[in-house]
């Protein structure tokens, strides 16, 4: 029994022995998916000489996995979209506080965490696109106005099981309170042109084809579109210009708690924010990088500028639930 | 019917030891499988004692009616309609003859391998209002267009998944079909039954158990869907599940719902336990497969326009899209190392289906030996993996792997080595192990309703020609159930290409599947991209629905 325990014992010090010679390694658990996240982790490998091992999946399954693991996760870095996904993340103490004066310059406080547990690494915005055929921006104006009667029968929206969509309600109580966001989604779901959608470009497909008229999606379901087909009937509309400004969200990333490379794991949050990496990392998905210093793509700017909402985005995780909640009640599927 | 070997039937409490209180070593063996499939089982379970109160009361108030609701409605019309396709496909191709009644017996398998959600994804594209078929009726025929049904609704949900589940039902009624002996047939002819009649009567109850058999998986898969019935926006069950866990972050909570799920299988496992216990199904002593029933000139007509109805709907159309798709994207998407992707499937269905047959045999023939009750709880609480949803399935897998390698970093510390680090988690080699626990009841389902039709007399017979223990195993029944071991090695090779939030969860880093890219391609929206991988899955499955025609072809003859 002692032979073949100290034989076992053997063959794993050996296993991870190797595992360990390559130390300058990192390990990224990512909701953002590879064809995304490659491009980016192989000119840093190119850079520094560090490689980078990721695996992807959904947010909440990765942040299970982390907690299951504890201390012995092999993950450095947890990379998500959706700051509510960020925000219960760390809530639930598998980030840990990284102070880095680079991350403080480069990303803008309403996009990162007060404690500094996660980081915005691109900005995404939720508007609203219209049918250029039949609706004259001058219609539009806010998300709240969306649910006047007057567009009974032409709002197309994605499911409120996406956290998309449960940040822009959470933002919405922020701003409003619980009464009259109901009230406002209810009007949402009275003025619905089908039934919720399972994808934002299935309701920006359903505004080509004439079922609706307005949709609520991210910029880069629209951009993707554009890109497949310029000439579309479709035009983004920012909404909410005069007051809160257009709900920005961020994909963003943390440093996790049990890291075993601290160190390398902030180097690689820096390189993102940097001027290098933002292009690179808002460009892959048509989005906006985080750092001021940094523009979009040509192909994103043309959308024009907008005002964004400032509100801090711990809210959208504070507030999830009672978003899920209220959607449930007003009967948004 | 016949009792007999009553050395082997004499009924002992629970039924564990031999005579003389050695341990009897099929029940170690079974009793092992079942403790690997329970552990991840129970670590999902643990959750029931947290306090919910909160979600719970929420979901009461809100959902869970409409939930509970749409899900008797999905689940009755899909066994309804699969039921229909599979038993009336199966009946045509397996007793009947008719020109191209071949081509069709194996035709008709080749939606297995497009999983449910691609089926989905494929009709939502196709009959959409913004869809091809919408779109050109709007333009050319405006006075028809309004008359389309959504395909986004309970009768379209019910529909596509049907079609992606009916080939479970069609190869296990089929093989049951097939194995009926012609002498039964014979002898209920000669008591003058019509062909209706003998086919209610006789081929129709005879075939039960395999019929049944598809049907409980075709549930189960129904129960645990997830991906499908996102695609369609339609809330079953699994929808409060995923709320609880991706909405409220509430794993406990998830972790309660699931629970119910497993208590609502084990339920159905059960009934149909019981349903059937009074019945035996053995073959006929004659080997002569029954003779098939010639089809007049206009019955052939009608089998053919069925047949060939369900083949395109639920195969050619699906695929022609798919390709279209492909056609679009093929510049963007065919660089990614598809090859790798692809070898990554096979060889884990490979190992998963080979892991996941031998634990069925094992309980299979366990089942077969000892009749205790202990033995049929056992052999139920195995086949529970099939009924949790995938990835809640996975959280339980985590549990148990992470369990392990936290008390072996404590054992390493006992004997004065610091080392820490997931021995088990993250390693290639547990993969199989976690298809096994998923896909058993698949495996289960195949072997063990071939084992019902070998005749004890038949061991008796064994036996006093002096051939028992494993080597009546080997020789006796092991040739006499081949065919349902390759139904249910395959099936289940199958079900691991599809499968995707295990794989997810337990692969090591940079083990991408062409189930994972499906996944990160769709949920981004890229459902043009995203049928590359699922053509190259489809394709793949032609490997093993290949091998299976075959070795059908071969014993049929």
């Amino acid at each position: 029994m002692k032979i073949i325990l100290s034989a076992l014992c053997a063959v794993m010090v050996t296993l991870t022995g190797l595992s360990q010679a390559f130390s300058e390694e990192l390990v990224v658990y990512s909701a953002r998916k590879e064809h995304l996240i490659k491009p980016l982790f192989d000119a840093y490998e190119k850079k520094t000489g560090v490689t980078i091992k990721y695996i992807t999946g959904k947010a909440p399954v990765l942040l299970e996995r982390l907690k299951s693991e504890g201390a012995q996760t092999p993950a450095d870095l947890l990379m998500t979209v959706d700051a509510g996904n960020l925000w219960h993340a760390a809530r639930e103490g598998v980030l840990q506080p990284v102070s880095s004066s680079v991350l403080a310059a480069n990303i803008p406080a309403s996009l990162r965490d007060p404690e500094n547990r996660w980081f915005g690494l691109s900005r995404r915005a939720r508007t609203l696109v219209y049918s250029t055929e039949r609706v004259s921006p001058s219609e539009l104006s806010s998300y709240e106005n969306l649910a006047d009667p007057a567009w009974k029968g032409r709002l197309a929206l994605r499911t409120s099981k996406k956290v998309y969509n449960q940040s822009l309600v959470a933002m919405l109580i922020a701003e409003h309170g619980e009464t009259k966001t109901e009230a406002i989604i209810k009007g949402w779901v009275s003025n619905l042109a089908a039934p919720p959608f399972s994808s934002d470009t299935k309701a920006l497909e359903a505004i080509i084809a004439g079922q609706g008229d307005v949709a609520v999606v991210n910029t880069y379901y629209f951009g993707r579109l554009q890109k497949k087909t310029p000439g579309l009937p479709l035009a983004i509309f920012w909404p909410n210009q005069s007051t809160g400004g257009v709900h920005v969200n961020v994909s963003g990333a943390g440093v996790t708690a049990h890291s075993k490379h601290p160190d390398a794991a902030k180097a690689l949050l820096e390189w993102l924010s940097g001027p290098e990496a933002q292009n690179l990392f808002a460009d892959a998905n048509m989005e906006y990088p985080v750092n001021p210093s940094v523009k979009p793509h040509d192909f994103v700017a043309a959308w024009g500028e907008f005002k964004g909402s400032d509100l801090g985005l711990e809210k959208a995780g504070e507030l999830q639930s009672d978003a899920i909640r209220l959607m449930d009640r007003a009967g948004y599927k | 019917m016949e009792r007999c070997d009553t050395d082997m039937m004499m009924e002992r409490p629970l039924g564990l030891f031999r005579a003389g209180g050695r341990v009897e070593p099929s029940l170690v063996l079974a009793s092992g499988v079942a403790l690997v499939v329970v552990l991840p089982i129970l670590f999902v379970m643990v959750s029931i004692f947290a306090d919910t109160r909160d979600i719970w009361g929420h979901l009461r108030e809100n959902l869970l009616a409409g939930l509970l609701f749409n899900t008797a409605v999905l689940s009755a019309g899909v066994l309804a309609l699969t039921a229909l396709f599979g038993v009336w496909a199966a009946y045509l191709t397996a007793l009947c003859e008719f020109p191209g009644r071949r081509f069709f017996s194996w035709a008709l398998l080749l939606p297995l391998s497009i999983p449910t959600y691609v089926m989905a994804f494929v009709y939502t594209g196709l009959l959409d209002y913004s869809g091809p078929v919408a779109t050109f009726l709007r333009q050319h025929v405006p006075t028809v267009a309004p008359f389309m049904p959504p395909i986004r609704s309970t009768g379209g949900v019910i529909l596509v998944l049907a079609l992606a589940l009916y080939p479970y039902v069609f190869l296990l009624a089929a093989g049951g079909f097939a194995s009926q002996g012609e002498r039964v047939l014979e002898a209920s002819r000669s008591m003058g039954l019509s062909r209706r009649r003998l086919f209610f009567r006789v081929m129709l109850p005879m075939a039960r158990p395999f019929i049944f058999g598809g049907l409980i998986l075709v549930l189960m898969e129904t129960l645990a869907d997830f991906g499908a019935v996102a695609v369609f926006n339609y809330d079953t069950f699994t929808t409060a599940i995923y709320k609880a866990w991706f909405g409220f972050f509430s794993i406990d909570a998830a972790s309660q719902l699931a629970s119910l799920l497993v208590v609502m299988a084990l339920g159905v496992l059960t009934a149909e336990g019981w349903s059937r216990r009074r019945m035996r199904y053995f073959r006929g002593r004659d080997g002569r497969r029954a003779k098939r029933i010639p089809l007049s000139r206009r019955q052939a007509l009608g089998a053919h326009l069925f047949l060939g109805g369900l083949f395109s709907v639920a195969f050619v159309i699906p695929m022609i899209q798919l390709f279209a798709w492909v056609g679009e994207a093929w510049r963007e998407e065919w660089h990614l190392g598809y090859g790798e992707l692809l070898g990554n499937s096979l060889a884990l269905a490979g190992a998963g289906a080979f892991l996941t047959l031998s634990a069925a045999l094992i309980l299979a023939f366990a089942g077969r030996k000892l009749t205790g009750r202990f033995m049929a709880i056992l052999s139920r609480i195995s086949l529970l993996g099939y009924a949790l949803p995938g990835t809640v399935l996975a959280v339980g897998m985590v549990r148990v792997l992470t369990g392990i390698d936290h008390m072996a970093t404590g054992l390493f510390a006992v004997l004065g080595v610091a080392i820490s680090g997931p021995f088990l988690q993250g390693t290639v080699w547990v993969m199989p192990v976690a298809y096994m626990v998923r896909f058993l009841s698949v495996g289960f389902n195949a072997v063990s309703s071939s084992l019902g039709r070998v005749s004890p007399s038949m061991d008796e017979a064994a036996r006093t020609l002096g051939v028992s223990g494993f080597s009546l195993v080997r020789k006796i029944h092991l040739p006499l159930i081949q065919g349902g071991m390759v139904t249910g090695a395959i099936l289940v090779f199958i079900d691991i290409m599809k499968e995707m939030p295990l794989t997810l969860m337990t692969r090591p880093f940079g083990w991408d599947t062409l189930a994972v890219k499906i996944f990160e391609l769709t949920s981004e929206g890229e459902w043009e991209r995203a049928a590359i991988p699922a053509v190259a899955l489809v394709v793949a499955g032609l490997i093993p629905v290949g091998i299976l025609v075959w070795q059908k072809e071969r014993t049929n003859r």
